[in-house]
């Protein structure tokens, strides 16, 4: 293969930075938080023709314990607010959040008194993806802009801190 | 069973009980007070020629400042599936006490309905047998249907906790 005769002796050094930047960069693993019709684009971007494995995010992890990379794509209710801070909490750093479509971002047209005005009052988001619902090509561009941040910021980031107590809300709850 | 027989006979049979009766598109309707709608449910229920066994939907509705006998309106509609007539009873609730006997042992369809009565609307529905919050989360303060109610809220989609990033660290 063409790495091998480039480079016969078969080692490469470099620095940890760069290789822990890099491994990072290229398996970011989804934590998909679809509520609406972003959702359906991002399984859209997951799917074949757009082909989100090309970026190495292709692993779509349910569990957010496994998971680096919170899509945030959908509309957050006040009853969501819970959850979310749920998810967010149990993903381990490093961390990123891609606020998806206008909901995510600002709320969009749903400005009343259920629905919280952008996930971005609650959460650092490191990246807007405007549309309702975005296309997959913005995702992808999105996914690419967050390769960018971790290429930018190295192994060194600093972590996701609550900064006010506020109220302690109620553990999600299933009940009737 | 025609609407308006329905009213002739509610009107013979208790007329203390019925303040009012309308008419519109050929529905027929009766209105009347929130410590007598019990009293008529019931006998629109069990009178064996009316027959109004199910309770398809119960709702309220905020009359604020349209000069209407009290401000909430509490609306049922009713279906007999004997005879396969509909018929709405209106039960007016005042504001400054709005309260109602709920009529969850009528039919098993209320309880449902009246707690989204009373999320949307604050109207208490006496002797419920689970008088929670439906549809907002529990932690939530306010009654959001109601006219007076402001369309974003009164701060409610803010008072959360905020987490942040610290840059550079």
């Amino acid at each position: 293969m063409g790495l091998e005769s480039w480079m016969p002796e078969g080692v490469l050094t470099t620095s940890l930075n760069k290789v822990v930047t890099w491994a990072r960069k290229n398996s970011l693993w989804p934590m998909p938080f679809g509520t609406a019709c972003c959702a359906i684009e991002l399984m859209a971007t997951l799917a074949s023709r757009y082909d989100l494995a090309r970026f190495g995010a292709e692993v779509i992890r349910f569990s957010p314990r496994q998971s680096d990379l919170m899509i945030v794509s959908g509309r957050i209710s006040l009853k969501m607010m819970p959850v979310l801070y749920k998810i967010w909490e149990q993903m381990p750093e490093p961390k990123w959040c891609i606020a998806m479509g206008a909901c995510a971002s600002c709320g969009g047209i749903f400005d009343n008194y259920a629905m919280t005005q952008g996930v971005d009052r609650f959460i650092p988001v490191d990246v807007y993806v405007p549309g309702c619902p975005p296309r997959p090509e913005s995702v992808i561009d999105a996914i690419m802009k967050i390769q960018e941040i971790v290429e930018r910021e190295g192994p060194r980031r600093a972590a996701s801190a609550r900064t006010n107590p506020g109220p302690e809300l109620p553990a999600p709850t299933s009940r009737s | 069973m025609d609407g308006l027989q329905v009213v002739e006979k509610l009107k013979a049979a208790m007329p203390e009980a019925v303040h009012g009766t309308g008419e519109f598109a050929r529905q027929h309707w009766i209105e009347t007070r929130d410590n007598r709608a019990k009293g008529v449910l019931r006998f629109l229920r069990d009178d064996p020629e009316l027959a109004f066994d199910a309770l398809m939907d119960l709702t309220a509705v905020d009359y604020l400042n349209q000069g209407m006998p009290e401000r909430f309106g509490v609306v049922y509609i009713l279906y007999s599936f004997k005879h396969g007539g509909y018929f709405r009873v209106k039960a007016w609730v005042p504001e400054s006490d709005p309260k109602i006997d709920s009529v969850h042992d009528l039919w098993k369809s209320a309880p449902w309905a009246e707690r989204e009565v009373y999320d949307m609307f604050g109207i208490v529905f006496r002797g419920h047998p689970d008088l929670r919050r439906i549809q907002l989360p529990e932690y939530y303060t306010g009654h959001p249907l109601r006219k007076d109610y402001p369309l974003r809220g009164m701060g409610e989609r803010d008072t959360f906790p905020r987490y942040v990033r610290e840059e550079g660290a």
